[in-house]
């Protein structure tokens, strides 16, 4: 096929973080003109390979040529320069500044060295571009970006896009915050665009869109590239299978444990626009998995159940007994320990000991009313430390130098030595290297032996399907729906449950 | 490994270089310097800072600042000093003194902790509700103090060391031990490390915050008394821009101004050097208006090797 027909070519793209490889001769080939979707589950590399072509990431093989040409992206200015731009899903407008001067930000005069903006000169053009997108009826160049709301915000980066002439717009999740009717003036504008022969590479999870939207798809799963299709050519069905497609991986270490009475049930959580009517039960000795697609709301939940977030509504009842958790001491009290997802932002106190890290949920055993009990805590952290094989120098390392793994097995010590009737786990092998994995998953299962009740948080799918002895789904906030039996269905029942039970 | 060790020679022991160098320089030059007169006046001159300092360094530790302290000595000082002149026993008013000070540390541990104002803001209040307050309250005049007991704090002294030095190890010693063995100084360095993180791990945090702010505004009365005591007047001026060599000291000894890291020996070296600097530029007759510019740099100089010393242990 002649190259030239490709505004954007990814070509054998290898990327590896640490030593854990995420992309693999990764390969993407957009059109000028087409709206090109991007799908795979969390974690299969879609926003690698945007990073990458972004020049965020630095790729460690491969190529990609813009417009048959080899490129070389060092920096995002390199990709701006090309006509690449990238609306992110986390949009970063300075709120405090005009929609004019958020669009040419960085480029406010001609040259660099010019010392006044014109800013009559910058509202003008900007008028021009608001009209070219029937959206001068209601913003205007002058209004400041916190006026607006979320979708116009995205509109807004869109047309920045536009005026960079870029000829591809990269779209990460852009419906993800948007209301029905947001989301049909967004598809309106992405037409406008295709009609200027701009490619638009456009990332979603949501089935519809794909069929709606798109002209091509291609489909990433595990940092492979499985396959690209024309969309009338291919139906739910095969997409589904196409992103799941993998054997259920063996190598999770079996949960014999009888099960036994109900430890934990939370009855009608909600917040409001967060999680609605969330109720579950986990028995002792199980392990139930909380499935979902990332922002699908179970870790708030979890979050709230431990008293970390307030609730809005809703009841725990801890072995058949209603109890009130308004804080995390609370929880702790109760015997609910929860080991967060982000060890540097929830899990651990990084600047200190691995000791001290240890001993601050478990003052309980470890201090009398006042003062530590320093012999005691440090044969107690010790034991607890050699007992889950963190690889460290002494106890009085410092957290934040151990690995991923490492501080990950530090959260897991802390949660364990305070001897929890229910163990939370959100995600609790995120990031982390595959000899590592292994060892929490040998813990997670002797945990549930003693008896205790475990709710796992996960993104990945083998290992959801690997631990868990049943799996409640979410999506968008609400239980979709409940799996107890992990046979090779199972993993398209997820999928299906948590891209909203279609 | 050996390395390592090195480096963490060379990040104890460093600030105690500066001073063994700063004594042996001074004692070479100044003759006056190395005498057992001069020595104890440096430690009573010391011994104000020595105590705020060490307030100081709990609110750093959290990750706070305090600018209030100085205003807050203004107050004990005029509460202390009103109810001397009017005759109650000295127990009593400093009783009332330095309780005005806890309450406004309380005070400014509930605006931080629960209304979540910065730190840097909320004190910055009550350093003009403080000071105004003592102005109101004494009519912009300073208490002149005579009650032999009550100076005896900052003039006499007790098996031959003068009083302000023992009441120094005091409080030094037992910050010491509430920092280093308490489950409190426990909460205080994991609050100012990663605050959420301790939040789950089940501390009420917001009322570690407070806390700090509490011991602070308790230990800037206790300094309060000493400075009146001394000076046998009870000033609605008295303190003004004390807080500033606190925060030099627990910055010179190698506490983060993030919070979380830091040490209680590392303020002590901090206030002693700030004190020897003084004394020392005094002894060599430098003018008054130097030494402030003096005592900034050797401020930036002292932080810039700390930070160089870790940072080459990363």
């Amino acid at each position: 096929m002649d190259r030239q027909t490709y505004v954007l070519e990814a070509r054998g793209i290898d990327k590896s973080f640490a030593s854990v490889k995420v992309l693999s001769d990764v390969e993407l080939h957009l059109k000028p003109g087409e709206v090109h979707a991007l799908m795979g589950e969390n974690g299969a590399g879609k926003s690698t390979l945007m990073k990458i072509i972004m020049g965020i990431y630095k790729s460690d093989a491969g190529e990609i040529l813009f417009e048959g040409r080899p490129a070389s992206i060092r920096k995002t200015s390199d990709a701006l320069k090309l006509g690449i731009a990238m609306i992110h899903q986390e949009l970063s407008p300075i709120p405090e500044m005009t929609v004019a001067e958020n669009i040419f930000i960085g480029r406010e005069t001609e040259s660099r060295f010019a010392p006044f903006v014109n800013r009559k000169e910058l509202n003008r053009r900007t008028q021009a571009l608001l009209e070219a997108y029937n959206m001068a009826g209601y913003i205007h160049p002058g209004t400041p970006m916190k006026r607006l709301s979320i979708a116009q915000t995205q509109m807004i980066e869109i047309i920045k896009a536009v005026s960079y002439q870029s000829k591809v717009i990269i779209m990460d999740e852009p419906t993800s915050s948007l209301s029905e009717k947001e989301t049909t003036e967004l598809f309106r504008i992405i037409g406008l665009l295709k009609a200027q022969q701009v490619g638009v590479i456009y990332i979603t999870h949501r089935m519809e869109e794909v069929f709606t939207l798109a002209d091509r798809v291609s489909v990433f799963r595990d940092g492979k590239f499985i396959a690209c299709k024309e969309v009338r050519d291919t139906g739910r069905e095969e997409l589904i299978s196409m992103m799941v497609g993998r054997e259920l991986s063996s190598g999770y270490p079996q949960n014999t444990a009888p099960k036994g009475d109900v430890v934990l049930e939370v009855r009608n959580f909600s917040r409001k626009g967060v999680f609605e009517n969330v109720s579950f039960q986990v028995r002792a000795g199980e392990i139930l998995g909380l499935a979902g697609l990332v922002g699908a709301g179970r870790s708030e939940v979890v979050r709230a159940l431990v008293g970390y977030d307030r609730l809005e509504q809703g009841q725990i009842f801890l072995e058949g007994k209603e109890i009130t958790v308004s804080h995390p001491k609370d929880a702790l009290r109760h015997n609910i320990i929860m080991a967060p997802e982000d060890r540097k932002e929830l899990g651990l106190v990084l600047c200190r000991s691995i000791r001290e890290n240890i001993t601050l949920q478990n003052m309980a055993k470890l201090a009398g009313k006042l003062f530590m009990k320093l012999g005691r805590e440090k044969q107690a952290c010790g034991e607890i430390a050699s007992l889950v094989t963190i690889k460290m120098n002494s106890i009085n390392d410092q957290a934040g130098r151990l690995s991923g793994g490492n501080q990950q097995k530090v959260v897991l010590a802390k949660s364990m030595l305070s001897g929890p009737k229910v163990l939370i786990m959100d995600e609790p092998t995120r990031g982390i290297d595959v000899g590592a994995k292994a060892e929490i998953y040998k813990i997670m299962v002797e945990l549930a032996q003693k008896g205790m009740a475990i709710i796992m948080i996960s993104s990945e799918m083998p290992e959801l399907l690997g631990m868990s002895d049943r799996v409640v789904v979410m999506s968008a906030g609400r239980i979709t729906g409940e799996l107890t039996d992990m046979t090779e269905h199972a993993q398209q029942d997820i999928l299906k449950l948590a891209l909203g039970g279609i | 490994m050996e390395r390592v060790k090195v480096v963490n020679l060379v990040q104890r022991f460093g600030l105690l270089m500066i001073i063994v160098i700063m004594v042996a320089g001074m004692s070479i030059v100044s003759p006056v310097f190395f005498t057992a007169g001069n020595i104890v006046n440096v430690i009573r001159q010391i011994s104000i800072n020595g105590i705020l300092a060490t307030g100081m360094t709990f609110v750093i530790l959290t990750g706070g600042i305090d600018l209030s302290i100085g205003s807050l000595m203004a107050v004990t000082g005029v509460i202390t000093g009103s109810l001397l002149v009017d005759g109650y026993p000295t127990f009593v008013a400093i009783l009332a003194g330095v309780a005005a000070s806890v309450a406004f540390g309380f005070f400014n541990g509930v605006l931080i902790a629960y209304c979540n104002l910065p730190p840097f803001i909320a004190t910055l209040a009550s350093t003009t509700i403080g000071r105004g307050f003592a102005l109101v309250y004494s009519d912009g005049k300073p208490y002149t103090l005579t009650t032999p007991e009550f100076l005896a704090i900052g003039k006499g002294t007790s098996l031959g060391v003068p009083n302000p030095i023992w009441l120094l190890l005091v409080v030094v010693i037992l910050a010491s031990i509430i920092l280093n063995i308490s489950k409190f100084g426990r909460y205080v360095y994991a609050v100012g490390g990663n605050e959420n993180a301790t939040k789950l791990s089940g501390v009420k945090t917001r009322m570690v915050k407070m806390f700090a702010y509490v011991i602070t505004g308790l230990l800037a009365g206790v300094a309060a008394v000493v400075l009146a005591a001394r000076i046998s007047s009870g000033q609605p001026t008295a303190g003004d821009g004390y807080e500033l060599d606190a925060i030099a000291a627990v910055a010179i000894g190698g506490t983060s101004m993030s919070g979380g890291i830091g040490r209680l020996s590392g303020t002590v070296m901090g206030f002693v050097i700030i004190g020897l600097l003084s004394n020392s530029l005094t002894l060599l007759n430098v003018s008054s208006f130097y030494q402030q510019i003096v005592k900034g740099f050797i401020i930036i100089i002292a932080v810039l090797i700390d930070q160089r010393t870790k940072g080459k242990s990363n």
